[in-house]
């Protein structure tokens, strides 16, 4: 007997409902407005009043209105079927929608009901399970989408009978599993979890220490970011924030990408929805989309469905990783989020933290933050969630809370410049105030020996030295003029220049700048960093700004041709001989040769 | 509005503040419209029994013992053809003397467009104006606002812009307007004999502020039936947005909510995005463009209200002065469309990007030369020339006072590219350059 109540109380998208049982906080129930079902989560409990926020829009509800209460949680329910679907905050499948606009109290089933889908399965009767095993799996695109134990079974079980290989609709049964007391539970494809609740379905969540390959050369070089790592990007608007994020989604070294629209604007999830399935995904061959879910909210859909939209894109990631795949989550934008919260909590009149975000915003993003991260699974396989968010500082200022926050939760901070992206150096994320945690960890740096080159961090920290020394030139060559300060000024800044041009900036629209494999930015590091640590010699200043010039043309020029061909090696000709004119060496090195 | 039969009619207020008042009654839905007094009324909480309503034209006057009688539906308009060339208060009544209009009636504010309906936008709205035709070029389906100055002379540019759009429908939303500003549209739009595809709501500084609130509404509920039925392309003109920003901070200061940033109310990016993502392209090749003036105190776009409004709009156009040519321009640094990058190469000539960016780069050049001059270092020979260009490339191109078509804007910013510099300091692709350029050989 499912309780039930009546509406009593209406502000805006917050109901008050009068109840005649038990209801549990977070509970999902429908209030019934002449025949349309409104989704709403309970929020709040006062005695025998349960305050709960509806996902739609509340016009014309009434004092009165039925309420039933489901005695669930928020749920999505997870199963093959979900790739490449465009969901709204709360997983329905946005495509099965009709009509132009979107109706009121209409909510679609995720996946596909009638399809079948070819099962194999990976146990045998007699097996023990437990929740998030693997039982079998189903091709799912290009990926083995692994048919596992719903992670909400406690304990562990024996496999009483589990179906042959063959074609299955996500409905049927594949399994029946019987715990140690022999009570019988029947499996099918499908499960259905909780969105605000952790997966724990693994064995242990390491510190992760693996590089993943991005393909931008500010963050694989300068700031790395690890499978199953945190960043985020703040950066006030027209500065580039969207296109990062798309260069991310294409081509960062992921089995699947999880991009969740979070109150952004609509004709950006139309670029993706029209881009993602003309691209090819330089990985697989096939189309992008084929590896995408999108989960899109946009800034006109209802705002407690925006807050929610994060959580279904965590545990549709979290779902992936325990197949043992690699997934890589873009939220944009978590400001969005944070707003959501604020007006609820101003809505319930709660006491106010900075700029009236709740007091607790902190908690709750480093806890979605913590739910990242790269996990041995049980069977000893290793999956991973990496978490890029962006923040939308208001005003530009990153003092702001949101970004406070999350800087406390994230790893890896990629600061967007507005200085940068006015004089179009992009992507514009602040060599000087950007950081990765990642480099500090020792694990990281052992691994970076083995895979790029030994002593590969330092060289990274030797380039943010002369990025920094390079700013600090600038500084005074402003102040003092070009001819007030010693020549050895504008080389210094020259210098910097050359990273800033060559490794920094990275043209997002050129097909082979777009991404560069670790490797070519490993040589093109080498190369730049060679280049920094020779002398030259110059009379005057003049020359030194155009020799640098020619230098960095050169560079950027072999940038965009593919790596090692022969227009790129003749260019290397070139760039070589160049040097050769002004380099000199020391008396001292002279000497110690 | 008058009475209907059998309505129920409350006497009895429980409660007046200075915008709201409470009373007990029954069946109320919420977001229902009413009548206080004679006053429209719109239910914004609703607690068991009691009702709160906010009264629009503010509760002077209101007594405990005024009638209340609900209407039972939400805000509406009536939409039909009828609306074309009429001009309507922020509740939809004719203020021009004309009839009331008959059609069908729909809610304002209506539902959003699922986003995997919408058609990227890909349809040029050509202006005349080269400084945002060939710099900042907008599309269908666009929304962009002003940022503007209240001195600016951003109700001209607007009006331009509107007149000069191939639309079919263009439907002015005024709020907080002064009343010389509407009898300037009104009369620029009668002597342009452009009055049959104009529908107006106009909320002036005469009328009460919290009434602004609805005219955004009813201004896109318009369109929206334009670009739906009609699959009309639809021009939507808001301003001032500010003013509209300014009202929602009254009310909810009003319904003591906590403010947050410069005392806007917490949901002010829902609040205007709801408006402004009603621009879209719709499949059947209707379209709604929304084009806004955000007026900007002192210039300073942090402000709460430009800077939610910039992470919604796609880009913003500034008007700036520019004394060298005793002009006003569209600034080519801070101004952005985001939406260009659908169009320009593609839907237009194949220069255009490269030609735009190159004069863009140059026009900086002459702004450091600028700064340069001013901290009083010398300047080189190529500081001087790219002077020079500025101050043509402004008075040719960016002025708000031109009007030509894009090929003749491309070919304009040839004419001053091959006049001012050489080949290797303009840098355009290979295969324009063998085309267009027509200055030196070198």
């Amino acid at each position: 007997m499912s309780t039930k109540g009546k509406v009593v109380g209406i502000v805006a998208n917050l109901v008050t409902i009068e109840v005649d049982g038990p209801v549990a906080q977070n509970e999902i129930c429908y209030i019934d407005l002449k025949g349309v079902k409104l989704m709403a989560e309970v929020i709040k409990i006062t005695g025998k009043l349960a305050f709960v926020q509806v996902f739609e829009s509340t016009r014309g509800l009434y004092v009165g209105c039925e309420t039933e209460f489901t005695g669930r949680m928020l749920e999505v329910t997870l199963g093959p079927g979900m790739l490449s679907k465009n969901y709204d905050g709360l997983q329905n499948d946005l495509n099965k929608m009709e009509g132009v606009f979107l109706k009121r109290g209409e909510y679609t089933y995720p996946l596909e009901k009638e399809k079948k889908w070819h099962f194999v399965p990976l146990v045998k009767e007699g097996d023990t399970v437990t929740g998030g095993d693997w039982l079998g799996s189903v091709k799912e695109g290009w990926i083995d989408h692994k048919i596992m134990v719903p992670f909400n079974y406690e304990g562990t079980g024996k496999i009483e009978s589990i179906v042959s290989e063959g074609d299955y609709t996500v409905e049927d049964t594949i399994a029946v599993v019987c715990d140690s007391d022999g009570n019988e539970r029947k499996l099918t494809m499908t499960m259905k979890w909780p969105v605000k609740v952790e997966v724990r379905s693994f064995r242990n969540k390491p510190r992760p220490f693996k590089i993943m390959e991005t393909g931008i050369r500010t963050i694989d070089t300068l700031n790395p970011i690890t499978e199953g790592g945190t960043g985020f990007i703040p950066g006030p608007f027209g500065c580039g924030k969207t296109v990062l994020q798309h260069s991310l989604a294409k081509y960062a070294e992921a089995d699947l990408i999880i991009v969740v629209a979070c109150g952004e604007r609509a004709n950006e999830v139309v670029e993706i929805f029209k881009e993602f399935p003309e691209l090819d995904d330089p990985r697989t061959g096939r189309k992008l989309i084929e590896r995408t879910i999108i989960i899109c909210n946009t800034s006109n859909m209802p705002v407690a469905a925006r807050e929610a939209s994060v959580y279904t894109g965590m545990t549709i990631a979290e779902y992936y990783r325990t197949m043992g795949l690699k997934v890589l989550l873009l939220a944009d934008s978590t400001s969005r989020w944070a707003q959501a919260l604020r007006e609820m909590s101003n809505r319930m009149e709660e006491l106010p933290g900075p700029d009236a975000f709740p007091m607790d915003l902190s908690a709750i993003v480093s806890n979605f933050y913590s739910r990242a991260g790269f996990v041995y699974l049980n069977n000893g396989q290793t999956g991973s969630i990496t978490f890029i968010g962006t923040v939308s500082p208001a005003g530009g200022n990153l003092k702001e809370p949101v970004t406070e926050s999350t800087k406390k939760a994230a790893r890896c901070f990629y600061a967007l410049s507005q200085n940068r992206a006015d004089s179009k150096r992009y992507p514009a994320v602040d060599p000087i105030d950007s950081y990765s945690k990642y480099l500090e960890y020792p694990e990281v740096t052992e691994y970076l020996d083995k895979t790029a080159e030994s002593g590969w961090v330092d060289k990274v920290l030797q380039l943010k030295d002369i990025l920094l020394r390079g700013k600090e030139a600038l500084d005074q060559i402003n102040i003092l003029g070009d001819d007030g300060v010693p020549l050895e000024y504008h080389i210094t800044y020259n210098k910097s220049e050359i990273i800033d041009f060559v490794i920094l900036q990275q043209d997002a629209f050129d097909a082979v700048d777009a991404s560069t494999p670790l490797k070519r930015q490993q040589y093109m590091v080498n190369k730049v960093l060679d280049i920094c640590n020779d002398n030259f010699e110059f009379d005057n200043f003049e020359e030194i700004g155009t020799y640098f010039k020619k230098i960095i043309n050169i560079l950027k020029q072999m940038n965009y041709k593919e790596f090692r061909c022969d227009e790129f090696n003749e260019l290397e000709k070139q760039l070589d001989s160049l040097l050769a004119e002004r380099v000199v060496e020391l008396e001292s090195q002279a000497a110690a040769l | 509005m008058k009475t209907k039969a059998f309505q129920k009619i409350y006497t009895h207020i429980e409660n007046v503040t200075k915008a709201t008042c409470t009373i007990e009654a029954d069946g109320v839905t919420n977001d229902e419209m009413a009548f206080v007094d004679g006053r429209p009324a719109q239910v914004v909480k609703i607690s068991g029994k009691n009702i709160t309503l906010q009264i629009f034209p503010g509760t002077q006057g209101i007594a405990t013992d005024a009638e209340v009688v609900f209407l039972g539906k939400p805000p509406t308009l009536k939409v039909s053809n009828e609306l074309k060339g009429r001009f309507f208060d922020a509740y939809g009544k004719p203020i021009d003397g004309g009839p009331e209009i008959e059609g069908e009636e729909v809610e304002i504010g209506g539902p959003s467009v699922n986003p995997v309906r919408r058609q990227q936008p890909s349809e040029i709205i050509p202006t005349g104006i080269a400084g945002i035709d060939l710099n900042n070029t907008l599309v269908t389906g666009q929304k962009i606002p002003f940022f503007a100055d209240p001195d600016q002379p951003f109700n001209q540019v607007m009006a331009t812009v509107a007149l000069r759009a191939e639309a079919d429908v263009i439907i002015l939303g005024g709020m907080g307007m002064s009343n010389d500003d509407y009898l300037y549209y009104k009369t620029l739009f009668d002597n342009a004999g452009a009055l049959d595809r104009i529908i107006a709501f106009i909320n002036t500084t005469e009328n009460p502020p919290v009434e602004r609130l609805l005219v955004p509404d009813m201004s896109l509920t318009a369109a929206e039936y334009f670009a739906t039925k009609h699959n009309a392309k639809v021009l939507c003109l808001l301003t001032d947005m500010t003013l509209y920003a300014d009202a929602l901070s009254i009310v909810s200061n009003r319904m003591d909510q906590i403010p947050s940033k410069d005392s806007m109310p917490g949901s002010l990016y829902s609040d205007l995005a709801k408006i402004y993502e009603k621009a879209a392209q719709f499949p059947d090749g209707g379209s709604i463009t929304i084009i806004a003036v955000t007026t900007l105190s002192g210039g300073d776009i942090t402000h709460a209200i430009p800077d939610n409004t910039g992470y919604i709009t796609e880009g913003q156009l500034y008007l700036r002065r520019d004394t060298d040519i005793a002009k006003v321009i569209i600034d080519p640094f801070r101004s952005l469309s985001r939406l260009k990058q659908l169009v320009i190469g593609k839907k237009t000539r194949g220069d255009h990007p490269q030609v735009m960016n190159t004069a863009v780069r140059l026009y900086a050049d002459a702004a450091s030369a600028r700064t340069k001059l001013e901290n009083g270092f010398d300047l080189t020979e190529y500081d001087r020339r790219t002077l020079d260009f500025a101050r043509e490339y402004s008075r040719e191109l960016l002025a708000i006072d031109i009007n030509v078509d894009i090929d003749t804007m491309l070919d304009t910013g040839w004419k001053l590219l091959g006049k001012y510099f050489t080949k290797d300091e303009v840098g355009i692709k290979q295969e324009f350059m063998e085309k267009y350029w027509v200055g030196s050989a070198t």
